[in-house]
């Protein structure tokens, strides 16, 4: 039924196109049988159409802008987790199958099953997007298919492609076991090649409306389509999405497991689920740390594309939002370490490290305090008069990327070493080699956050474009301590005994509602941070070459904004919860015998 | 004696809380004497609020430590010996938050607090007398004029002497003779986060349209800058911003390669 729904959808987003193209104002034909020129973009100035408010259709009950930013920004919430989610699950799977631990296999098919039934609202949402687009905004549809049009072929054969791949992964997945095994695993990389193609292609159609390629400044299409897909801002678009996305994944399917968690009696099934939630947690981490500095590559190259949408991006009015931006990137970290925290409980051998946490606790604070200290103080005029002036000389240079970059990267190690604390209080140090090792690591934490800490306040003595280069060092910096510790660890585990056991499900339930916390900070997070890349463009369709014609050619309040993402995090987060129960139900009829299995566990 | 973990929790609350509301403004008057740098107070709530979530998480990472959390607030609100403390407390938060509704509504005359882009957009090219300027390539002639840069600079520091100066300041930190006039105050140069931010061509426009040359976006603007082209020129506008960037010791920022 899913691949017949999906099959449906392809063949009505080929009608849309044709629809869009035939009904599109300036349409050649439409031109000719109305014999007068709707608009200024005709045969002989094929650019950009210069649109009015009467070139966009309303219909009673309908805000356009509205409809298309929901509709958009679920199609993007329900695509980024079904594109995410096959990505970590093959590799769970190549785990599963290398060490021969079932339970691997058990928890990838899990996952999977979780974005099969988000996939027929991935498809559905995004059927909804191109009637709402072709319907509310003809002449921008037509416009974009104009310069895409082979590209949205390609999409609409790839998304076929996709469907294939995904049903043949899914429902292949018991019978291609054992030596079928690697088939299997090449049909999941040949699903996560087409799923990041398919999202490369739409990205492209999102950066040309950024930063415009292709295309003169009247907006006359030269016609070689891969210059407009290849934009400046596609590539760094690219990586950011490509990361989030298996973040985002990770924090939803860590959702999924905690509510089988708090929902599990048996202890089995709560030992499964924990597993779960900790292995996706791990996942939505591992791939949200370099994510800032994916962030920060993709300013940049806003910022170098064009000064104007940098300024409006980062120190215009759209920098206020960077403040609640700050405030759930710093919830997530808060969230993951306190579920990493918790899961200290499992371990036999936690207590020789749990008295770090504290310490932990107060670097986490006080780089969050620094990350959200926003450059402009709301102060009242009384206590502008007592500061003396809008600059506050402790707080003031706190507002700067030279601060935040240190933050943030004391926050991703002081996240790692809590993570690092769980495995290293599983393992006894034997020999006298271990303990040099140990004390070689703990020197190179504190050589890496003096190097972090110095990088950042030298860049308050150099320019701006150098300062933000010196992003670059931080980051490696970060990086070499993960990985080297990473090397470290594994060799010490591999020769040392271990300490007790791992007792999953061992665990309070209030830990999973860091779970739950973290799905939830992510798609606020998503649809906060996606309202702003695409506003900067403010009264701009297609930026600087085609502008927004129609009576909502205006920045909305941000109030009114962030009510909207709210809007679209609840309308998700329900229909997200709809999916966890279709799960549930389908594996209630699955496997009656486990359950009952289970059910006889004390 | 040993202090319960609660009370424990709570002085480490307090502790911060002083370190917001005194240290930080203590250290403040050490780097800029005569003045007593308050933490605004929005950004005080905003602080003790992630400082006492991550307080009761660090609370609750912890089977023992929270048991000992619970322990103290079941002996609190049910022992019979507590009664005092117990009644003082809640009293003591009732009027607390009944004080902090009235302080959020009763009416005053301080003008509320603004919302101020830092750094408006600039437009992609704007126009003075027929003359059309592109930001995306304009810069400072005078920058690689290197035989008469000396002279530029002292050309632009007597121009911020004679306009400028009584609003933005002698030492260019936005605190001139009528700063306290103007709400939101004039630029401070010497801080970091503004013309070090910014390339040439940015400074040019501002200075050259002022407040009437702001984008309608973000507004409504509150900019008392005046619309420097009717006054002085192109050259010595360039050489303003020469000055600007001499006496206050940053570098304009580098166009992206």
């Amino acid at each position: 039924m899913r691949a017949l729904a999906s099959m449906l959808l392809f063949v009505l987003v080929l009608v849309a196109f044709e629809a869009a193209l035939s009904l599109a104002p300036w349409h050649e034909g439409a031109m000719a049988a109305a014999g007068a020129p709707a608009v200024e973009a005709t045969a002989a100035q094929p650019g950009a159409p210069k649109l009015t408010v009467a070139d966009y259709p309303r219909y009673r009950g309908f805000n356009s802008r509205l409809t298309v930013w929901i509709a958009a920004q679920l199609h993007l919430f329900f695509a980024a987790f079904v594109l995410g989610v096959p990505i970590f699950v093959l590799v769970i799977e190549f785990i599963g199958w290398r060490n021969g631990d079932p339970r691997y296999d058990r928890m990838a098919h899990e996952f999977i099953k979780i974005s099969m039934g988000a996939f027929s609202l991935t498809a559905t949402s995004g059927g909804i997007l191109v009637f709402a687009l072709a319907v509310f905004y003809p002449g921008l549809f037509a416009y974009l298919t104009r310069i895409f049009g082979p590209v949205m072929m390609l999409y609409a054969l790839l998304f076929l492609a996709e469907t294939a791949c995904l049903y043949a992964y899914y429902y292949g997945w018991d019978s291609m076991q054992g030596r079928r095994k690697p088939g299997h695993l090449l049909l999941g990389l040949a699903l996560n090649v087409v799923g990041t193609l398919l999202m490369g292609l739409s990205n492209s159609w999102a950066t040309f409306m950024m930063a415009p390629s292709g295309v003169d400044s009247q907006g006359v299409f030269a016609g070689n389509v891969w210059v407009a897909v290849a934009g400046p801002l596609w590539t760094p678009l690219n990586v950011h999405r490509f990361l989030a996305n298996i973040a985002y994944g990770g924090a939803i399917v860590g959702a999924y497991a905690a509510y089988k968690f708090i929902a599990a009696r048996a202890s089995e099934a709560k030992a499964h689920y924990d597993w779960m939630g900790h292995t996706a947690n791990g996942i939505a981490v591992v791939a949200m740390l370099p994510l800032p500095f994916a962030g920060y590559w993709m300013t940049k190259e806003i910022y170098a594309y064009s000064q104007q949408m940098g300024i409006t991006l980062m120190g215009g009015v759209f920098a206020w939002l960077f403040i609640i931006q700050a405030v759930l990137i710093g919830t997530i970290f808060l969230a993951a370490n306190f579920y990493l925290w918790c899961g200290m409980a499992r371990l036999d051998g936690a207590n020789r490290t749990a008295h770090l946490v504290k310490y932990i606790a107060g670097v986490l604070v006080i780089c969050f305090l620094v990350w959200f200290t926003p450059h402009t103080l709301v102060m009242t005029a009384r206590e502008l008069a007592t500061i003396g002036g809008a600059y506050h000389p402790v707080l003031g240079p706190l507002g700067v990327m030279s601060a935040k970059n240190t933050a943030v990267n004391i926050m991703i190690l002081a996240t790692f070493f809590t993570y690092q604390l769980f495995r290293r209080s599983m393992v006894h140090s034997t020999r006298p080699w271990m303990a040099r090792a140990s004390r070689f690591q703990v020197a190179l934490y504190v050589a890496a956050v003096a190097n972090i800490i110095w990088l950042g306040v030298y860049g308050y003595f150099v320019p701006a474009n150098i300062r933000i280069g010196l992003s670059v060092p931080q980051v490696m910096t970060t990086l070499l301590v993960i990985i080297v510790c990473i090397v470290v660890d594994e060799v010490i585990a591999s020769r040392s005994k271990r300490i007790g056991a791992v007792h999953w499900g061992r665990m309070p339930a209030r830990a999973q509602y860091a779970l739950f916390t973290l799905a939830v900070a992510f798609t606020w997070l998503m649809g906060l941070m996606g309202y702003i890349r695409s506003s900067i463009r403010q009264h701009w369709h297609v930026y600087t070459v085609m502008r927004d014609g129609s009576v909502d050619a205006f920045t909305p309040t941000i109030g009114h904004a962030t009510a909207i993402v709210s809007v679209c995090t609840l309308l998700f987060l329900a229909l997200i919860l709809f999916v966890f129960w279709l799960s549930g139900l389908s594996r209630a009829r699955e496997a009656p015998a486990g359950l009952a299995e289970a059910g006889a566990t004390p | 004696m040993r202090v319960s973990q609660t009370i424990r929790l709570l002085l480490v609350v307090a502790v911060a809380y002083a370190i917001v509301e005194l240290g930080i403004p203590a250290i403040g008057a050490l780097m800029k004497p005569g003045t007593w740098p308050v933490v605004p107070v929005h950004l005080v709530r905003l602080y003790l609020f992630f400082i006492v979530i991550v307080i009761l998480l660090y609370a609750a990472a912890d089977e023992e430590r929270w048991s000992r959390v619970r322990g103290d607030f079941r002996f609190f609100f049910g022992a019979p010996g507590a009664r005092i403390a117990r009644t003082a407390t809640i009293v003591a938060i009732s009027l607390a938050g009944g004080y902090g509704a009235y302080d959020a509504v009763r009416p005053r005359f301080e003008t509320p607090p603004e919302l101020r882009a830092v750094h408006p957009a600039p437009p992609s090219s704007f126009s003075i007398g027929g003359k059309m300027y592109d930001l995306l390539t304009l810069d400072n002639p005078l920058r690689a004029d290197k035989q008469n840069f000396a002279g530029d600079v002292k050309a632009g520091a007597a121009i911020f002497f004679k306009q400028c100066f009584f609003c933005h300041g002698d030492k260019l930190d936005g605190r001139g003779l009528y700063a306290d006039a103007f709400h939101p105050p004039p630029a401070n140069f010497r801080d970091i986060g503004t013309i070090a931010q910014l390339q040439e061509s940015y400074l040019f426009w501002r200075i050259a349209t002022g407040g009437p040359g702001l984008p309608r976006e973000g507004g409504p603007w509150m900019s008392s800058m005046p619309v420097w082209h009717r006054f002085l020129s192109e050259t010595e506008i360039w050489q303003v911003i020469l000055f600007l960037y001499d006496f206050t010791g940053h570098a304009p920022r580098a166009r992206e390669p």
